[in-house]
């Protein structure tokens, strides 16, 4: 039998991986982004959580996608990068 | 491979005019012209001048050889000359040799070439030319079987696909005129570029015939617009999944199905488009269930959802056409379906209560207490398209008549009306909410012409939050 010759389906990407940012060991004089993504409900979370972290002492900053169906916008996730020490990304319902 | 300087000339032994030329070709030996005969089939054919044996056909493909005897001037490395079949002054005066003809008819029309055979030219594109295709290889061993080979490797929906080998691959870019390096679409969600050579792989997984390409280019397009939002579609926790609907000429071309069983199993091209085009978007895109697709559910759609809309049983314009394209072009409509709620009204004979049970049915899209955010195709039945025929409704007046009866009391929508929580915000409670946001609701015409049945394809959160409806022309 000879050997079957197949081409690949797929886009053969080998994508980079990148290493996860380490999580801060501690809030104090951080910046934490609270990011929205629009979906009903997710700003009851993150009012909560807002109220926690100021209680703390935390600067929060507040985003939101402009729909919970597509992917966040480059450009709000480069400012979330450039002006957040951490962030933390609400799904709800 | 190059070509020898002088001339050369390509035959086959089965062809009548090449047996004929043969004392042309042994006086062309004897006036110790450079001279190269290759052979097609018979390897000892001419024995009068040596031939090169090109049974292998690799010589005859490089050159581009469609039809013998075929006879090439090569001056410095360069056709500077081709005549196909024999006329004799032609060749009397390229070879310089003016006796060459002498007892040989003036014209003889040539055989085509053995490269042309059936099944040949993809195969031989594949031996000679298979650097045309930027793929990766993969050679699977002499003991693995291809049907579990290709499914380990994830490239399947679950179902058996079609091996993709370089042969099949040529014969489906066949089907399009496009380059195959071209970028067709970003797919989702890793945002990867989806060449037509891409698209013509997984279009060979998907069971395709090359004829189906220019369709699955055209639905991959629409697909992967930011307003349809593949992406999203993909990603959601609702049942939903890619329908495509054909318009125009090229659905009969296919033989696609618009009638008996339309929305089932059964025909090629309806099962293998749709197919295709989530076989892409797994393949190239890396959207796989438990991945990024995240659906709650799903639907048997999700394997594939295609048809055609039946425009000559329609009493009404094809929905390509509604949606801006002109009349006799050739299209694909993309809408976000989440499946089939079948509506049975065999009583109705007046307008106006076969729209009321329509009403009624589209009402329970996703939720009856819901709105404005599922969209729906509403299919007709040519049974049920025959009432509103007869009684001279447009299709526009159908829609206006759908959106009044679909236009509801706030109050009962509302969350806790009925004794359910799940509603419309308490803000609409003195309201009228319209069941579909304008735009919303699609009719197309497609069914067996037995049963007073339609069926209703239910939507994804629509619009600018989710999907829109889009519709792209079939450049074939």
């Amino acid at each position: 039998m000879t050997p079957v010759e197949l081409l690949d389906p797929t886009s053969e990407r080998q994508p980079a991986t990148r290493g996860r940012t380490l999580r801060p060991v501690s809030l104090e004089g951080r910046t934490v982004g609270l990011l929205d993504i629009a979906k009903p409900r997710g700003d009851v979370f993150l009012d909560r959580l807002e109220e926690l972290l100021a209680a703390r002492g935390v600067e929060v900053l507040r985003f939101r996608k402009p729909t919970f169906t597509k992917p966040a916008p480059v450009d709000l996730r480069h400012e979330i990068s450039v002006r957040c020490d951490a962030v933390v990304e609400a799904l709800a319902d | 491979m190059t070509l020898p300087e002088g001339l050369v000339v390509f035959v086959k032994a089965s062809c009548p005019t090449c047996q004929t030329i043969v004392p042309a070709l042994r006086r062309l030996r004897e006036a110790a012209l450079p001279l190269t005969v290759y052979t097609q089939d018979d390897p000892r054919f001419p024995e009068v001048v040596e031939p090169v044996d090109d049974t292998e056909l690799g010589h005859s493909y490089q050159a581009g050889v469609e039809v013998v005897p075929t006879l090439l001037r090569v001056e410095r490395g360069q056709v500077a000359e081709t005549l196909q079949g024999w006329l004799r002054h032609d060749w009397e005066r390229a070879t310089g040799v003016p006796d060459l003809g002498d007892g040989l008819p003036e014209f003889r029309a040539g055989c085509g070439s053995r490269t042309l055979d059936p099944g040949l030219p993809e195969r031989l594109a594949a031996r000679y030319a298979g650097d045309r295709l930027r793929s990766r290889r993969v050679e699977l061993g002499e003991l693995e079987d291809v049907f579990e080979a290709m499914a380990e490797r994830g490239w399947t929906d679950g179902l058996p696909v079609v091996p993709p080998t370089p042969e099949r691959v040529f014969r489906m870019l066949a089907g399009s005129r496009r380059d195959p390096r071209e970028v067709v679409a970003v797919v989702p969600p890793d945002l990867a570029e989806c060449t037509v050579e891409k698209a013509a792989v997984n279009a060979v997984l998907a069971g395709c015939r090359p004829d189906y390409l220019p369709v699955v280019l055209a639905a991959l397009e629409a697909a992967c617009t930011s307003e349809f939002n593949v992406h999203g579609l993909l990603a959601t926790t609702w049942a939903a999944g890619p329908v495509v609907v054909v318009n125009g000429p090229v659905a009969a071309r296919l033989g696609m199905n618009s009638g008996i069983n339309v929305l089932g199993q059964g025909n090629r091209a309806n099962a293998t488009i749709g197919r295709a085009l989530q076989l892409i978007v797994r393949n190239v895109g890396g959207g796989r269930p438990g991945g990024v697709d995240r659906a709650t559910h799903g639907n048997p759609g999700k394997y594939t959802f295609c048809f055609a809309e039946d425009e000559a049983g329609s009493p009404w314009e094809p929905l390509s056409v509604e949606r801006g394209l002109a009349p006799g072009a050739s299209a694909v409509t993309l809408f976000a379906g989440s499946g089939v709620q079948p509506v049975a009204d065999q009583l109705s004979r007046t307008p106006e209560s076969l729209a009321l049970s329509l009403a009624a049915c589209l009402r329970v899209v996703a939720h009856p207490k819901l709105a404005m955010t599922w969209d729906a195709v509403l299919v007709v039945s040519p049974e049920h398209a025959r009432v509103f025929r007869a009684a001279g409704w447009s299709k526009a007046r159908l829609r206006l008549e759908l959106d009044g009866l679909l236009s509801i009391p706030g109050s009962e929508m509302v969350r806790g009306a009925g004794g359910i929580a799940e509603g419309m915000p308490r803000g609409v409670a003195g309201a009228e909410i319209p069941k579909f946001r304008p735009g919303g609701l699609l009719i197309v015409h497609a069914g067996g012409t037995a049963g007073l049945f339609s069926a209703i394809i239910g939507g994804w959160a629509s619009g600018a939050i989710g999907s829109e409806p889009v519709t792209r022309e079939v450049l074939e």
